[in-house]
């Protein structure tokens, strides 16, 4: 218990019938870091998790710890704790039998035990709870009981399946700021699947994105966002949806369409001409001119719907045949139908080439 | 109308009850009185009738052996379906949809197909006679009906559950006993309550094979037929100490029940 040890996947496949749920995946797990999986829903992040944990045994590939091959070994006898989506406790025990589960399995004494049942439940604001059943508690109490038992056992791997999905949001905010904390000290490798891109940023560390089962980037969380390798790790990293469309460069313009067009910022100057796709996120599509890119004209659309936050506007705007979201800030009561004028931020534009690959940028190579 | 709401109930629960407390009225009456005439309660009130079968151990070892084959067939039955409905609420095998439905189609002949090679086989191995022989024979039964009853509850656990388990250290055996199978106490009892039923309701099987030894009550009932008659007061009260047994079962099992009939297993 408690020793550091890296995790690492090696051209690991899932394959169910003719199925592929992992898709030659190859990531290396440092111990003391946090790993976001980020990605949709069916995108493969529990079935991940399922092979990093030994739960499933990967139909190809090999899962190595400290460079021992564990791919057949029973995850009873693999150190690891793990947390899902739904609340899993059980049923018939009582909160505190829930947490010191994995402890009376592992010898530990009868006073140890307590005391660390006792600090895991403090951490989780479950002490007046213990004597309870968990199903008598409340779903977020309940998947508190669960991380609990994770906690105690003070796992080399803890693995958490959306933990926070199904909880409502103020303890949702709470948690995820104290989860990484709780499991850094040790030095754990920790893994965090997550459907949403903020709830990434804000766990920071490094994120894997995941598409249809395979990763598409591993990196840092803010390189991922800021420099996704491909404009499927762009959209998966993306809420709401990133913007896209075809254009043509001629020159130093991108042509979308007939009627609009843009210039080309600075760093794609040397582009060959030709076919490309840019991207930008909801808020770089704005509704008054960006400084520096004064030689843009407005972009004409028309408003689809708006759905306003309070403190934000989503305007979801067809231009130039394609659907757009933009976030603007303040209330923007537009009615269906109505023009509207909108300014792209070129500065902040992905350009990608007919596979999908992200072009980079001259000024950011310069950069890296 | 209004005011007659109570009548329809009455009227059906009286006619359930009847019998009930005619079988009960008669085992209170000697066999005189109840060829005598019509009394609606006992006039000479005797439990001489109970007296005798709980002294006389060609009476009581009726009930002995009866109890023996329907203890060991709810052991059997549902120590062997735990495991199978496990699988079939668990694991995908070849055929695995299949296996289970076959299961329930052993229920669909008649118990009275069996009795030929059961008694046959029964005798050539030794175990004519035997409780376990009964128990055996109405095991063919009623394993299949535990099987798909405890599936139901079993595919009601998350399998998150289970594995949360192997997490945490269990074997599969340490978390069979201790986690999974306290989840599905009221399966189980559920389970050996309609096992328990069926194996002391069956009466063609367990006379077929048993002769001396093994006789089951409803065997020993017939011996109130003599050359006097029938002993009628007997047959009455041996009637009323067969139902208890099964009243018995009923009250421990009454609350899981209604489980039982919402996850549409029963």
């Amino acid at each position: 218990m408690g020793e550091e040890q890296v995790l690492e996947l090696q051209n690991v496949s899932k394959r169910v019938g003719a199925e592929f749920h992992i898709r030659d995946v190859s990531l290396r797990l440092e111990p003391g870091s946090l790993n976001v999986l980020l990605g949709p829903t069916l995108a493969g992040k529990t079935s991940l998790m399922r092979l990093m944990a030994g739960l499933d045994r990967p139909t190809e590939g090999s899962v190595l710890v400290d460079g021992k091959d564990v791919t057949g070994v029973p995850v009873q006898r693999r150190n690891v704790a793990m947390v899902y989506q739904q609340f899993i406790n059980y049923p018939t025990l009582t909160v505190y039998e829930n947490i010191a589960s994995p402890l009376r399995l592992s010898g530990v004494s009868k006073a140890q035990i307590d005391e660390e049942v006792q600090k895991a439940a403090r951490l989780m604001q479950l002490t007046e709870f213990l004597d309870r059943t968990p199903l008598s508690l409340s779903g977020g109490q309940q998947q508190r009981t669960a991380l609990a038992r994770a906690v105690v056992k003070k796992a080399a791997l803890v693995l958490l399946d959306e933990p926070l999905a199904n909880l409502d949001y103020k303890l949702r905010e709470e948690l995820r700021e104290e989860l990484p904390k709780i499991f850094a000290e040790s030095g754990t490798v920790f893994v965090y699947a997550t459907t949403e891109p903020s709830e990434a940023l804000l766990l920071g560390g490094n994120t894997a994105a995941l598409s249809e089962g395979r990763v598409t980037q591993f990196a840092p969380t803010v390189d991922v966002f800021r420099q996704p390798v491909d404009i499927t790790t762009a959209q998966t990293f993306s809420d709401p949806p990133m913007n896209t469309i075809e254009v043509k460069k001629a020159k130093n313009t991108f042509h979308l369409g007939e009627a609009a067009q843009l210039v080309v910022p600075k760093g794609y100057w040397g582009l060959p001409d030709g076919a490309y796709t840019i991207g930008f996120r909801a808020h770089h599509l704005l509704m008054s001119r960006p400084p520096e890119t004064t030689k843009n004209n407005p972009l004409k659309g028309t408003v689809t719907i708006t759905e306003i936050t309070g403190s934000e506007s989503f305007i979801h705007v067809s231009c130039a045949g394609q659907n757009w979201v933009m976030i603007a800030r303040g209330v923007h009561n537009y009615d269906p139908g109505d023009a509207i004028e909108v300014f792209v931020d070129t500065r902040h534009l992905l350009v990608f080439d007919a596979e999908g690959t992200t072009i980079h940028s001259a000024t950011e190579q310069q950069a890296a | 109308m209004k005011n007659f709401r109570w009548f329809v109930p009455t009227l059906y629960i009286l006619f359930l009850m009847a019998p009930i407390y005619w079988l009960l009225n008669m085992s209170f009456k000697t066999t005189n009185e109840i060829l005598g005439g019509f009394s609606l309660w006992p006039q000479a009130f005797t439990i001489d009738s109970y007296v005798e079968i709980l002294t006389n151990p060609v009476w009581y070892s009726g009930y002995l052996n009866s109890l023996t084959y329907v203890v060991m067939n709810t052991l059997i039955s549902v120590s062997f379906a735990l495991p199978a409905a496990y699988a079939f609420s668990r694991y995908r095998f070849l055929g695995d949809k299949h296996l289970f439905f076959w299961l329930l189609t052993n229920r669909m002949a008649p118990p009275a197909v069996f009795a030929l090679p059961f008694l046959q086989l029964y005798s050539s191995m030794g175990l004519f006679d035997t409780p376990l022989a009964v128990a055996l024979a109405h095991a063919l039964f009623n394993i299949p009906l535990s099987v798909w009853i405890l599936e139901g509850f079993m595919s009601g656990v998350p399998k998150e559950i289970d594995e949360t388990a192997y997490i945490d250290g269990y074997s599969f055996p340490r978390f069979f006993v201790k986690i999974f199978m306290p989840l599905i106490a009221s399966g189980i009892g559920v389970t050996a309550f309609f096992v328990f039923m069926f194996s002391w309701v069956e009466l063609l099987l367990a006379k077929t094979l048993t002769s001396v030894a093994a006789k089951p009550i409803a065997a020993v009932m017939t011996r109130t037929s003599s050359t006097a008659g029938y002993e009628l007061g007997l047959l009455a009260a041996a009637g009323v100490l067969t139902i208890i047994p099964g009243a018995i079962v009923i009250w421990f099992v009454r609350n899981h029940i209604a489980k039982g009939f919402a996850m549409g297993r029963v």
